[in-house]
């Protein structure tokens, strides 16, 4: 018997029709069946936050959401945010910053980080602290992360942006 | 690791997913943020051959004043509490526990109903159910019934719902205009489970709290009232020899149980660090 299930779901602007299992999650979906490799699989019970994505808006953990769960839904990661110009504030500060350490957290942090800004835009840098809590994993410190996203709060106040470090041609 | 074969099924209507419910028996399990869920599907620590998607279920769904009570429905997500002016108006104690659940990813999805079913002791909701004396709405096969708080929680993650039943919403009474509450929690981390916690609520006038309610959690194997500190408090016009005894009493009458990192007695040495904050705070 198979239990595979239709489900529909707009992934980064484009509509993607699939037959899955129920107990595929959505990172899974997302990496192995749609080639997306940014949202990450640390620990796959919702501690390291590194498989970050956003369903209907919201950050959530996509190893605690199963795929057909997004039936309907709309599911951006951190390509297609990259690609809209969502995230890049964040992402030149993080280049600014160095703020990287292992990278595998990168991804995570920067929805996170992004969610942030948009439900607490005021937050002090020990709430900043307390948000990524969620995506913290094997590194320690996250100093630099700290900073990056405090220049962009900092910069978004003054309705500034960040200066790219390398200028695009 | 990743999760063991199930079938998934999402019905729209309350009945339906009290007759999958009916049919599944012990192979089904509701999912509705499925925060707590999906882990221990993925760790193969449950393994149950059909989910019941209970999210579309519009009964189960949004806050609400009806009457002199807030409602507040089984689906309604931690984030939702966190950000709601009704319940910043009526119930402000959920409002402060909110950022001490988990993360903001987690938060958007986890339910309150799902929390006060899981019956975790850790859990914040039991223990602000608890305190705000909140009456739960269940429906089964056989109608509706309702259940407080005190007893809901039976023992570690164990509460008076039947395998057939689900809950539906909570009915909390609306906070008066003179009612003080105090909510904090001791983790190693911001957003881990509270090595130990106090949810308490009061009726200030000057410095004499009463009609107290202080509800620890994470301290035993279900939240627990000091019932004793309580009676000590009511009435009483504040000062260091009430909390001391306050202190002493909870200490005494809480039989905390060891986790896997904490003894009991440092369980018990925070559950006096906590009233003493709380008891502060309260007629601050």
């Amino acid at each position: 018997m198979s239990l595979k299930k239709k489900v529909s779901m707009t992934v980064n602007g484009v509509t993607v029709n699939a037959e899955i299992e129920p107990r595929r999650h959505l990172v899974d979906f997302l990496r192995e069946d749609l080639h997306l490799k940014g949202p990450h699989l640390g620990c796959e019970q919702g501690a390291c936050g590194a498989c970050t994505v956003k369903v209907d808006g919201q950050i959530i953990r996509g190893c605690l959401f199963l795929a057909v769960q997004a039936d309907g839904s709309v599911v951006e990661t951190v390509e297609g945010l990259t690609k809209s110009g969502a995230l890049a504030d964040l992402q030149e500060s993080f280049m600014r910053h160095n703020a990287m350490q292992c990278g595998f957290c990168s991804s995570g942090m920067l929805l996170a980080a992004a969610e942030l800004i948009e439900k607490q835009p005021k937050a002090s840098r020990e709430e900043v602290r307390e948000w990524i809590s969620g995506n913290y994993c094997r590194c320690t410190g996250y100093h630099a992360i700290v900073d990056a996203i405090v220049d962009v709060l900092e910069a978004r106040a003054k309705g500034q942006k960040i200066k790219p470090v390398v200028a695009h041609a | 690791m990743k999760a063991a074969a199930f079938d998934y099924v999402k019905p729209k209507a309350l009945s339906d997913a009290l007759s999958l419910l009916e049919q599944g028996g012990d192979d089904a399990r509701l999912i509705a943020g499925g925060q707590t869920l999906l882990a221990t599907l993925n760790m193969r620590l449950s393994e149950p051959s059909i989910l019941i998607d209970i999210t579309d279920v519009a009964e189960l769904k949004g806050i609400s004043v009806v009457g002199d009570k807030l409602r507040i429905g089984a689906l309604v997500t931690h984030t939702e509490i966190e950000d709601s002016d009704l319940v910043a108006k009526h119930a402000p104690l959920l409002k402060a526990a909110a950022p001490h659940i988990a993360h903001r990813a987690i938060r958007n999805l986890g339910t309150w109903g799902g929390s006060l079913a899981y019956g975790d002791p850790a859990a914040e909701w039991p223990a602000c159910s608890l305190t705000l004396q909140a009456t739960m709405v269940i429906h089964g096969p056989s109608g509706e019934r309702k259940i407080s708080a005190k007893d809901f929680f039976i023992d570690l993650y164990t509460t008076s719902l039947e395998p057939d039943e689900i809950l539906v919403a909570t009915e909390i009474p609306l906070a008066t205009a003179n009612q003080v509450f105090y909510f904090h929690e001791l983790a190693r981390r911001h957003g881990d489970y509270a090595v130990a916690g106090l949810a308490a609520v009061a009726e200030k006038q000057g410095s004499v709290l009463n009609n107290c309610v202080f509800t620890f959690f994470s301290v035993s194997s279900t939240p627990v009232m000091a019932v004793a500190a309580q009676d000590l408090v009511n009435g009483q016009v504040m000062n260091d020899q009430v909390i001391a005894k306050a202190v002493e009493a909870a200490r005494e009458e809480i039989d905390a149980i060891a986790d896997i990192t904490n003894s009991a007695e440092a369980k018990t040495h925070l559950i006096g660090v906590l009233l003493e904050r709380g008891l502060k705070h309260l007629v601050a």
